[in-house]
């Protein structure tokens, strides 16, 4: 958590705890926003060995939030790696027999080139004069980094949400570098209500009078309290309502009777503001400007001349989608409309909607019916790759 | 969406059908049972549409290609002849709309095999015709009032259809009560009297 303390640059940005490919002048990075990014770096994670047909690759694709510590304790919180219930040895994707890897997306603020970063031409962070950076632009730099493992084909792609976004991203720009890909809990665009979330989110950082414009490391300040009031709105959404009753109702926090006032009277206004809280001690308010930005800009099917089975055309990849019933952020219909296009183009394609009233987040929780999916999907398509158990 | 709750026994008939390396969409695929079989047996590339979440769930976590959807609204999604045979097994009665079902079919697919129970068999005739109620019986469980099969027809209503939507008919069976095939040079009454189910190859 001292990584992050107000005031102090954020030295995961920089000098990451994980290891890092740093790319020099004679490989920028090409951004859809028209400009090279140069010099940049990538920081990532890997678990398991790399075999010698390099043909047990696995690639995970982080959320608007994650990062490359999927499957191993974080050093900034300290927490264990956001998908351990799913990855690690004897789980379901099982690092004694695939080689996972997961990097922090360009953008992010834990390690790989972001706005926490320095920008080499003025010594200090980037801010908000690094470009922007779109989905496309994390799965080229991610490209990058798989070619520098010598790795011809992913055996999969898989990752939930922003994850996801980059898994179809993947299937439809290199599908011949893809041989599974399992997009969880996404869709092919940012739908009008969820850009209307993150304006929103941002328009809390950006009132901070912390926030300097973007320039809050020089002041020595960090804009904690609109990136928490960012946090706790989006939080709302990863959930459900059924599930928020579930859970909180309308109990009341440590008190027997309402105080007639404002403070956390209820238990989920107590739960709220701790989600905020924490999430500002482990992530930078402009990187959360630059990942909600590039999830509003990603629209498959418009790169496609409107015609989202065109982005799949012609696909060998094998495709497995999983949607929730609760998910109103990424609704089930978001995941059919993928599908619809993968059969208009002839492609392998299974999908699963799971039932459950733990809304978004369940893709990152331990969901029986998502993990006998996954394990169904994964297994049958290692018997098709030659990928012995 | 396989609403018969009788054991497939035209499971393996419509397996005869289809050659090793097909292409194979099941529409109705159930718990994948046919799917597996063809994997197992003909080493098809095969996909399935269920409409039951339960059923999709199972064929997925069994590895199998399978997705949640509707014959009756999905197969529009589908490219023409994308695929060698495309099979709907005990599935047309309960569809809302079955001529265009089996249009899509016949379109999807370079062969369509549609197998389905007939109406016209002598059992269900004669509770009609004593009882004068709607047929109950150990293969069509169900009540009229809480069926999902809405739209039974006889093997002879089917060929009509057939006819109607310009499909050859390159094979059919019909299977009796215990799953044997009815002798090949009987003619349509008889089938359609003795005929428990039947299992047709079409093609357009």
């Amino acid at each position: 958590m001292a990584a992050l303390r107000a005031g102090k640059t954020n030295n995961e940005a920089d000098q990451p705890s994980s290891p890092v490919l740093r790319f020099g002048a004679d490989k920028p990075l090409k951004l859809d926003a028209g400009v090279m990014l140069s010099p940049f770096q990538i920081a990532y994670q890997t678990y398991g060995t790399l075999n010698d047909a390099r043909s047990n690759a696995i690639l995970v694709c982080h959320a608007l939030t994650g990062d490359q510590h999927v499957a191993s304790t974080n050093p900034v919180t300290g927490k264990p790696g956001w998908w351990e219930v799913l990855i690690g040895p004897g789980r379901i994707i099982d690092t004694n027999r695939f080689f996972v890897i997961c990097s922090n997306v360009v953008g992010g603020c834990l390690g790989s080139t972001g706005p926490a970063s320095t920008n080499p031409a003025t010594g200090k962070p980037y801010g908000l004069d690094l470009p922007i950076i779109t989905i496309r632009d994390m799965v080229r730099a991610q490209l990058m980094l798989v070619d520098h493992f010598g790795i011809e084909k992913l055996f999969c792609v898989l990752g939930g949400s922003m994850g996801g976004m980059q898994v179809l991203e993947w299937a439809s720009t290199y599908s011949e570098r893809v041989f599974s890909a399992l997009p969880i809990a996404t869709g092919a665009r940012h739908s009008s209500q969820n850009i209307a979330f993150h304006e929103v989110g941002r328009q809390a950082v950006m009132a901070d009078p912390d926030w300097h414009g973007g320039k809050y490391f020089e002041h020595g300040r960090r804009p904690e309290k609109g990136l928490a009031v960012a946090r706790m709105a989006a939080h709302i959404t990863y959930l459900s309502e059924a599930a928020l009753h579930r859970k909180f109702g309308r109990n009341l926090q440590d008190r027997e009777a309402l105080t007639f006032g404002f403070d956390a009277d209820f238990q989920i206004e107590s739960y709220l503001r701790h989600q905020g809280m924490t999430f500002v001690d482990r992530f930078d308010a402009n990187s959360y400007l630059y990942m909600t930005r590039s999830m509003d800009y990603f629209d498959l099917a418009a790169d496609h001349g409107g015609r989202l089975a065109d982005a799949f055309a012609g696909t060998k990849t094998r495709f497995c989608l999983v949607s929730f019933t609760s998910d109103w952020l990424f609704p089930t219909e978001e995941s059919r409309s993928i599908v619809h296009a993968l059969n208009a183009a002839g492609a392998s394609v299974s999908f699963v909607e799971i039932d459950t009233d733990r809304g978004h987040d369940a893709f990152l929780l331990d969901e029986p019916g998502l993990f006998a999916a996954i394990n169904g999907f994964i297994g049958s398509a290692a018997r098709v790759r030659g990928l012995n158990p | 969406m396989s609403v018969n709750r009788a054991p497939r026994v035209d499971l393996e008939v419509v397996a005869n059908l289809i050659p090793p390396q097909s292409r194979v969409l099941d529409v109705g695929s159930g718990d994948g049972e046919l799917l597996e079989l063809l994997q197992e047996t003909k080493q098809i590339d095969g996909r399935g549409l269920e409409l039951s979440q339960r059923g999709v769930n199972e064929c997925v976590a069994r590895g199998l290609s399978v997705i949640q959807g509707d014959a009756d609204k999905d197969l529009q999604f589908y490219p023409d002849k994308g695929f060698d045979f495309v099979v709907l097994s005990q599935t047309l009665q309960a569809t809302r709309n079955p001529k265009l079902v089996l249009d899509e079919l016949l379109r999807i697919g370079n062969r369509a095999i549609v197998s389905f129970p007939n109406f016209g068999h002598w059992r269900v005739r004669l509770s009609l015709f004593v009882k004068g109620r709607m047929p109950v019986t150990k293969d069509l469980p169900y009540s009229w009032y809480d069926t999902p099969n809405i739209h039974f027809c006889t093997i002879r209503d089917f060929v009509n259809l057939c006819e109607e939507l310009g499909a050859t008919v390159d094979k059919a069976t019909a299977l009796d009560a215990n799953g044997q095939k009815i002798g090949l040079s009987m003619p349509w009454w008889f089938w359609n009297f003795f005929g428990q189910q039947a299992v047709f190859l079409l093609r357009r």
